[in-house]
């Protein structure tokens, strides 16, 4: 589904990742941890299309798209989505619209029909049942004036609604107190599918507990150094990365 | 880099409605003196009263010299090539019904989608549709007459309603107000006249689109609106105008007075042409409105949504007079291109308890420049005042300017005064988190402008908030910063 290969970015003139590879099946959910700094979150942008990242070499396909010629809406609209670490507030701009401007813009780039209002609160409704969530959130303005805990969940919801292939979680889990984690878990957790992929971006082994990864990927210096099951995070959790580091280092 | 492409795309976007209805025009030929304005007079029928006031005006304005305080830069205009009076061949006769109207014209309202038939109808809105100088369609005389409501062009209702029109012409705007105000005195060709008796609701919102269309020709609108005690009037105003190539001067005055207990409701969305990419060819939009709060507890709405012109010189304003009286100003402005703009509003509390509201909404895109100016004003005798002031400018792009200017004045101890004001830009991180969720850059701005808008557009009503939206969507194509 995803296959990243040798990536290169610079931010300005320094260089942040430094010859990525990962490969990811349809289905599988992958943990990508790392100390500050390695890079995790230049990974998530650069997938996504964020500007301010220079590819300078390899490459990334996502279902046989090269995924870094295309713009951060195209990408979306073949079914890419990323939770931000910091979700961004829109003030004045109504949840609920927000939420039907981008389904609907997905559904058309993909030949879908658009949905009325009708039929797309139906499927709010729908959606918020199956993460048991309160629909308060969805008359205020995106994002604006939401706790930490209110973003993120508003993040899952939209990820619920907009029903990607491949979800990108970066740093879902910073911030969050350990109810709010288990609520976002919840969610992401009813959200897996054979068909949905997820990369989860962390820092920390804790929401490991609650979102079982197929595979841990240890991010360092712009490198995944080291890839394992789960019992990976447990070990890092357990040893820090400073073990990884002098290991990668040494190897 | 895409955001310099994409700003210097709405720079050269075209204007939507830029198109013009041949339909020849009864215009006298350039140029201004006591012939012209007694021509004018003539030409209207008007009686002498009229005719006096008009010349009294003109020779004030030869006497006066033409303000240069605000921030707008432009050539100066030559009053004599411009022609003072235009209107469609055959007034007299004028049409009935709308099967009598030049299909021509409809034509042009068709595009510009005002719908002035049957839709409108059932929307319930009153369509008093000025083209050029002379009004040419009324609808829904009838139940408006029903409820004792007056809406009829304010050359009519200097024939029908002397006795109205006399007392209050000028009484808010008087002709030594400003250069403009003057001008527009001496030389007014039509607009519309409003009489609300008391104690009346009118049935329904009155709406009135103005369309400049002939090719060198000053339009000098004037507005009358009367509010008798205890009534109620909520007045749409839109404004759409053809490609041209000269610059054309706009010089109205919209004067509102409200009687104890009544209130206007006075809303605006201004479309006129901006100018080219050079910003050649635009409107000059320099307008004198003003609400007049005579009445206790009477209250005065000013909304206004100002997209287009070359250049706009405008301030809204409430005389605050009848104790407990009330005063609203909301405003969205939008400046990209080479246009400017300086506007605001000014607030004058004189009775006792008086309170006013100020939000405006500045945006500027490309080369736009834009300055928000407002004067609030407690005199000595504006007991327990309150005023509420909020001004937030919006920036597209690196080449676009905002200035605020508020002046304030408090000559009472009790007053209550509050002043924000912000100065944003779009930001890099709103658009890419809109982006990522499949929305195109434009898509993203325009939510995001509108997301701005919102407290302004909520005061709109509904359907002219539709509009609105619109409009700003398509004014800002391609802006993305």
């Amino acid at each position: 589904m995803l296959s990243v290969k040798g990536l290169k970015a610079n931010v300005g003139d320094k260089e942040i990742l430094k010859g990525l590879d990962l490969e990811i099946a349809p289905g599988e959910v992958h943990a990508i941890m790392g100390p500050n700094g390695a890079g995790k979150s230049t990974l998530s942008h650069v997938l996504s299309g964020r500007e301010g990242y220079e590819v300078t070499a390899g490459s990334a396909t996502f279902l046989g798209q090269d995924l870094l010629a295309l713009a951060p809406e195209e990408r979306a609209q073949i079914g890419l989505f990323l939770a931000f670490q910091y979700p961004v507030e829109l003030p004045g701009v109504n949840n609920t619209y927000f939420l039907k401007a981008a389904l609907n813009s997905l559904r058309k780039a993909r030949g879908e029909p658009e949905l009325d209002a009708v039929s797309f609160l139906r499927l709010i409704k729908e959606k918020l049942k199956i993460l048991d969530l309160d629909d308060a959130l969805l008359k205020r303005a995106v994002n604006a004036g939401f706790s930490g805990g209110e973003k993120k969940r508003n993040e899952i919801f939209q990820m619920a609604l907009l029903e990607p292939r491949l979800a990108i979680l970066d740093e879902t889990d910073s911030g969050l107190d350990i109810d709010a984690l288990r609520v976002v878990a919840d969610g992401v957790n009813a959200l897996r599918s054979p068909e949905r992929s997820m990369i989860v971006v962390t820092h920390y082994q804790r929401l490991l507990d609650y979102i079982q990864p197929d595979y841990v990927h240890v991010l360092a210096k712009g490198r995944i150094i080291r890839s394992g099951g789960k019992e990976l995070a447990l070990e890092l959790e357990e040893k820090g990365y400073g073990w990884i580091d002098s290991e990668g280092q040494a190897a | 880099m895409t955001s310099a492409r994409a700003v210097d795309d709405i720079v050269k976007s075209e204007y939507e409605h830029g198109f013009s209805t041949e339909i020849e025009s009864d215009t006298l030929p350039p140029g201004l003196n006591e012939d012209v304005v007694r021509a004018i007079s003539l030409r209207k029928g008007e009686p002498e009263f009229m005719t006096e006031w008009r010349l009294k005006a003109y020779r004030h304005w030869l006497t006066m010299r033409e303000p240069e305080w605000a921030m707008v830069n432009y050539p100066k205009i030559d009053f004599q090539s411009i022609s003072y009076f235009s209107a469609p061949k055959r007034p007299e006769d004028g049409p009935q019904s709308l099967d009598e109207v030049d299909p021509l014209l409809l034509e042009t309202y068709e595009k510009l989608g005002i719908p002035i038939e049957e839709q409108k109808a059932l929307a319930g809105i009153a369509v008093d549709a000025v083209f050029d100088s002379v009004s040419i369609a009324t609808t829904f005389r009838k139940t408006l007459s029903e409820a004792g409501v007056i809406f009829c062009s304010i050359s009519e209702a200097v024939h029908e309603y002397p006795d109205l029109v006399k007392p209050y012409l000028g009484s808010v705007v008087p002709h030594t107000d400003n250069y403009y105000a003057c001008l527009n005195a001496a030389v007014f060709s039509d607009g519309t006249f409003v009489y609300i008796p008391k104690g009346v609701r009118c049935p329904m919102e009155l709406s009135t689109y103005f369309r400049i269309n002939a090719r060198n020709t000053g339009q000098f609108e004037r507005t009358l609106i009367v509010a008798e005690a205890g009534s109620y009037v909520s007045y749409l105003e839109g404004c759409t105008a053809p490609q041209r190539d000269e610059n054309q001067l706009h010089a109205a005055v919209v004067e509102l007075i409200a009687m104890d207990d009544a209130e206007i409701k006075y809303s605006t969305v201004q479309n006129w042409y901006p100018g080219d990419a050079q910003g050649k060819g635009g409107i000059y939009n320099f307008v004198t409105k003003r609400g007049d709060c005579r009445g206790a507890r009477s209250k005065i709405s000013w909304t206004q949504v100002e997209t287009g012109s070359a250049i706009t010189w405008k301030y809204p304003s409430c005389l605050l007079r009848g104790d407990d009286s009330v005063g609203e100003f909301y405003s969205v402005a939008v400046t990209k291109g080479r246009q400017q703009a300086d506007t605001g509003t000014k607030m004058i509390h004189i009775g006792k308890n008086t309170s006013s509201t100020i939000v405006s909404k500045g945006i500027s895109a490309g080369e736009g420049q834009q300055t928000y100016r407002g004067l609030v004003r407690i005199s000595q005798r504006a007991e327990n005042a309150r005023n509420h002031t909020q001004c937030d400018s919006l920036l597209i792009g690196d080449r676009c300017s905002a200035n605020t200017v508020p002046y304030i004045e408090v000559k009472h101890p009790s007053a209550k005064m509050e002043h924000e004001a912000t100065t944003s830009k779009i930001s890099e991180d709103q658009l890419f988190y809109c982006r990522s969720r499949g929305l195109t850059e434009e898509d993203a701005v325009s939510m995001i402008v509108n997301g701005f808008c919102k407290e302004v557009f909520n005061e709109l009503p509904m359907e002219f908030a539709v509009e609105a939206q619109k409009l700003l969507s398509i004014s800002l194509e391609g802006a993305v910063g």
